[in-house]
């Protein structure tokens, strides 16, 4: 038994709002992931409930001129196994792919991820790198806002009360013209939270693999008590070829992050794992930059 | 009070329960006591059981949440008194020690092949590794999980009972 206080199953999401609307304490549960943990060791914040568990107008995934919008209870699951989502936004499915174990992925969603606010959830630093947008429905109305901005500190995000996550927006990578990647360095392969997690998207001045830096975006999770771009190490390596930017990279870094020191890791060891992982990831997406472009050459010329 | 419908291992229930109940509550009060309460939290996998053919943690989901659904357990595995072919193997293999994790994991490992069957995919090109991921989210504190993985390497190597039933009836 879970120690819910009020328990409401809405049959659509207008009278999921309206339910969260008339209770300032209620919460929205999609996959109950996270909640039901925190309802299991005691936490008094999740006894509300406004279950919105298989809302049909949260579900699914469809594509509009090149811009992916994922339903808010996709479960990462389903995100793995998406055809549209593998085309559109590669990135996030190398990221679902490190998330808990296949009976977690299978009920948590991404609306959850993003909503719970922590600093270590894995979806975060690919949907800062693409740029996501948050389409978000309350008693005000809808709005759509960017990701980034959305976190404010652990487990705090700019939800306004009785406000649902409806959807993601993600524009194509293609579109975007970025080549990414992301891992995630934990202490198991599988089942861990990440100690760090890193997230880049890369795209070049022309196509070869070291050729120069017109844009880099670097996204990290767990190196700040919220997920984070890192604006100066972006600017930084612009300009620059890659050999030299990865080192600006470097260079630039600290003032970006600031890692906490844990049981998992020391702050010092963080920062390494930072440096280190950020520039096997602008590595490997210059890469997969370079080989997409080639392979958009031949197609053009076929 | 709420009242639901589903299936459980083939059999259509009607039940009124607590909406505060688990999954793992509502299977347990069935008598169901394969499904295993080890941590309650989502990390071990003992409460392992399918929804629509999806494994997921019975602990970590409302019972609310299985209206309309179809809900399989290892006691539903066996058919006319016979071990399903993933229970032979994992007998066959000896992968049960204190058989704690077991029923969770012959779940997982249902559902994995099940998976790898409608995905098409040759055995020959599963990897222990791959097996090892898609069974991350079950712990098992006795047998070192080399045995495990040959339970479920030699479930995937049986014929699929699926395709030898279209055979039998082929003209
Ligand atoms: C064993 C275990 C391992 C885990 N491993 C990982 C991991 O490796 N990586 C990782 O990132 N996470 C991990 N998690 C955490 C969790 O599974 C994820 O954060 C998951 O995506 C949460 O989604 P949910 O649908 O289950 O969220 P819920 O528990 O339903 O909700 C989480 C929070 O988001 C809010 N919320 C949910 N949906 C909405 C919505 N549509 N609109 C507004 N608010 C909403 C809720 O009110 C709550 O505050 C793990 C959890 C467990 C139990
Ligand atoms: S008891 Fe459910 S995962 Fe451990
Ligand atoms: S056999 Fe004892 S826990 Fe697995």
């Amino acid at each position: 038994m879970y120690a819910f206080e009020s328990y409401h199953r809405p049959q659509s999401l207008t009278d999921a709002v309206a339910l969260l609307a008339a209770n300032p304490f209620a919460r929205p549960m999609a996959g109950g992931t996270d909640i039901l943990v925190r309802l299991r060791e005691g936490h008094k914040d999740y006894a509300d409930i406004v279950d919105i568990h298989g809302l049909p107008e949260l579900e699914g995934m469809s594509a509009d001129r090149g811009e992916l919008r994922i339903g808010s209870g996709t479960t990462f699951a389903a995100l793995m196994t998406s055809s549209l989502a593998t085309r559109l936004a590669p990135m996030l499915i190398e990221a679902a792919g490190w998330v808990a174990g296949p009976q977690i992925r299978n009920t948590a969603t991404i609306g959850g991820n993003i909503c719970n606010g922590s600093a270590c959830a894995d979806s975060a630093a690919p949907l800062l790198v693409l740029n996501a947008h948050l389409d978000l429905i309350g008693p005000e109305g809808q709005r759509l806002i960017p990701l980034r901005g959305f976190h404010l500190g652990p487990g705090r995000v700019e939800r306004r009360p009785g406000e649902i996550l409806r959807s993601v927006r993600i524009k194509s990578e293609q579109d975007q013209g970025l080549g990414t990647a992301y891992v995630k360095y934990s202490m198991r392969q599988a089942m861990d939270i990440a100690t760090i997690g890193c997230g880049a998207g890369v795209r070049l001045r022309d196509d070869q693999s070291n050729g120069i830096v017109d844009e880099l975006r670097l996204a990290f999770t767990v190196a700040a008590p919220t997920p984070v771009r890192c604006p100066t190490a972006e600017a930084a390596a612009r300009g620059l070829p890659l050999s030299q930017a990865v080192k600006a990279v470097a260079e630039a870094l600290d003032q970006d992050v600031s890692p906490r020191t844990s049981w998992r890791a020391a702050g010092d060891f963080r920062m390494h794992i930072i440096r280190t992982l950020a520039e096997r990831m602008i590595r490997t997406a210059a890469k997969r930059f370079a080989s997409s472009a080639a392979n958009h050459q031949e197609a053009r010329t076929c | 009070m709420l009242t639901l419908s589903c299936t459980i291992n083939d059999r259509p229930h009607e039940l009124t329960i607590d909406p505060r109940s688990s999954l793992l509550d509502l299977l347990r009060n069935q008598g169901l006591t394969s499904v295993k309460q080890g941590c309650g939290v989502g990390e071990c996998g003992a409460c392992t059981v399918l929804v629509d053919d999806t494994a997921v943690n019975a602990c970590l989901y409302l019972a609310a949440w299985v209206h309309g659904k179809r809900i399989r357990t290892v006691e539903g595995e066996v058919r006319d008194g016979c071990l399903s072919p993933v229970q032979q193997a994992y007998v066959d293999a000896g992968a049960v020690q204190c058989g704690f994790c077991t029923p969770g994991l012959i779940m997982t490992t249902t559902a994995f092949v099940q998976s790898c069957r409608e995905q098409g995919r040759d055995p020959e090109d599963i990897t222990p590794e791959d097996i090892r991921r898609a069974h991350a989210g079950n712990l098992c504190r006795c047998t070192g999980y080399e045995t495990i993985v040959q339970a479920v390497r030699q479930a995937l190597e049986q014929p699929d009972p699926s395709k030898m039933d279209t055979e039998s009836t082929a003209p």
